[in-house]
């Protein structure tokens, strides 16, 4: 595990994965798109709103990924120090905010045809509402210290608390009454089992798996870009040291 | 052709949500390779600017 702190070996290996994941992502949104679009069925109860469903589930999937994701480097970051993982939190976090907006606008303009309405406060709506401020307050912790390793730990240990809200998320569907429906997919002794037809399950698995390909290709992409601005900054304090150096020197 | 698009009624559901996750998805990559790129330049340039110094 530790072997993937140092930030050279974990990108040698984030660059050698990078082409399949960037390449997985287009060929699964080039087959995805069609079925999710045109060829897949409309619901017997839903219609055709139903197609909102191939992006809406995705787009939560991947809100809760990435703060699985950014709890996880949160803590390691904290624990071990391990700059990757604060790297990995800071690179993710935008994208974490993008994934939430659109699972929230996307919901509302599903919930508007289906349930007459684009908002309401129940247990699943309002807990998703808090992840998307707890994206928001951890971008804006990260740059609120002029310190910025202060910044970076204070937006850690926000993430990690924040991370109750995700199990809350996930089952604010069974322990409450929601207007939004549980879980499509049940987890048994004997598998997944899902009450869904083949026909709707297919393209929301291969959108599922679009998105999460898409996510961590861009990862791998804002993760060298954290490097280069690490770097810049390290060189920008020696020639600054240095410059001092040479000031003193001559006085 | 007009019947798809009109998806059964629900066309002004159904496409603002494709055109804001596509908005979203490729604004984030756009804005992603962006940076990188800036970064790539500026890291060049500063690593050059130390040769140049003959330190």
């Amino acid at each position: 595990m530790h072997r993937f702190a140092n930030p050279t070996q974990f990108m040698r290996i984030a660059n050698a994965i990078f082409p399949w994941v960037a390449g997985l992502a287009v060929i699964l949104f080039v087959i995805g798109l069609p079925i999710a679009l045109v060829t897949s069925p409309p619901d017997y109860q839903q219609g055709e709103t139903v197609r909102i469903m191939y992006i809406h589930v995705p787009s939560a999937w991947l809100a809760l990924m990435v703060y699985g994701t950014m709890a996880g480097g949160s803590a390691a970051f904290l624990i071990w120090r391990h700059p990757i993982a604060n790297l990995t939190a800071k690179a993710a976090a935008p994208m974490g905010a993008v994934f939430t907006g659109l699972a929230l606008v996307t919901g509302m303009l599903w919930g508007q045809p289906m349930w007459g309405t684009f908002w309401v406060w129940d247990a699943r709506l309002t807990s998703f509402l808090i992840l998307f401020f707890l994206y928001l307050g951890y971008l804006a912790l990260g740059d609120a210290f002029e310190d910025s390793e202060r910044g970076d730990k204070a937006a850690a240990i926000l993430c990690l608390v924040g991370s109750i809200n995700i199990p809350i998320i996930h089952f604010s569907v069974t322990w409450w009454n929601t207007l939004h429906q549980p879980s499509i997919m049940k987890l048994g002794g004997d598998g997944v089992k899902s009450s869904v037809d083949g026909s709707i399950l297919l393209p929301l698995f291969v959108m599922l798996g679009a998105f999460t390909m898409y996510f961590f290709a861009v990862l791998i992409l804002r993760l060298r870009s954290e490097l280069l601005a690490a770097k810049i900054r390290n060189a920008r304090l020696s020639q600054a040291a240095v410059g001092d150096a040479l000031g003193q020197a001559a006085e | 052709m007009a019947e798809y698009f009109n998806m059964g009624g629900y066309a002004a559901w159904i496409w603002p949500c494709y055109g804001l996750v596509t908005l979203g998805l490729v604004g984030v990559l756009v804005t992603t390779l962006r940076g990188l790129n800036a970064r790539t330049r500026e890291f060049e340039a500063l690593k050059s600017a130390r040769r140049g110094d003959g330190a």
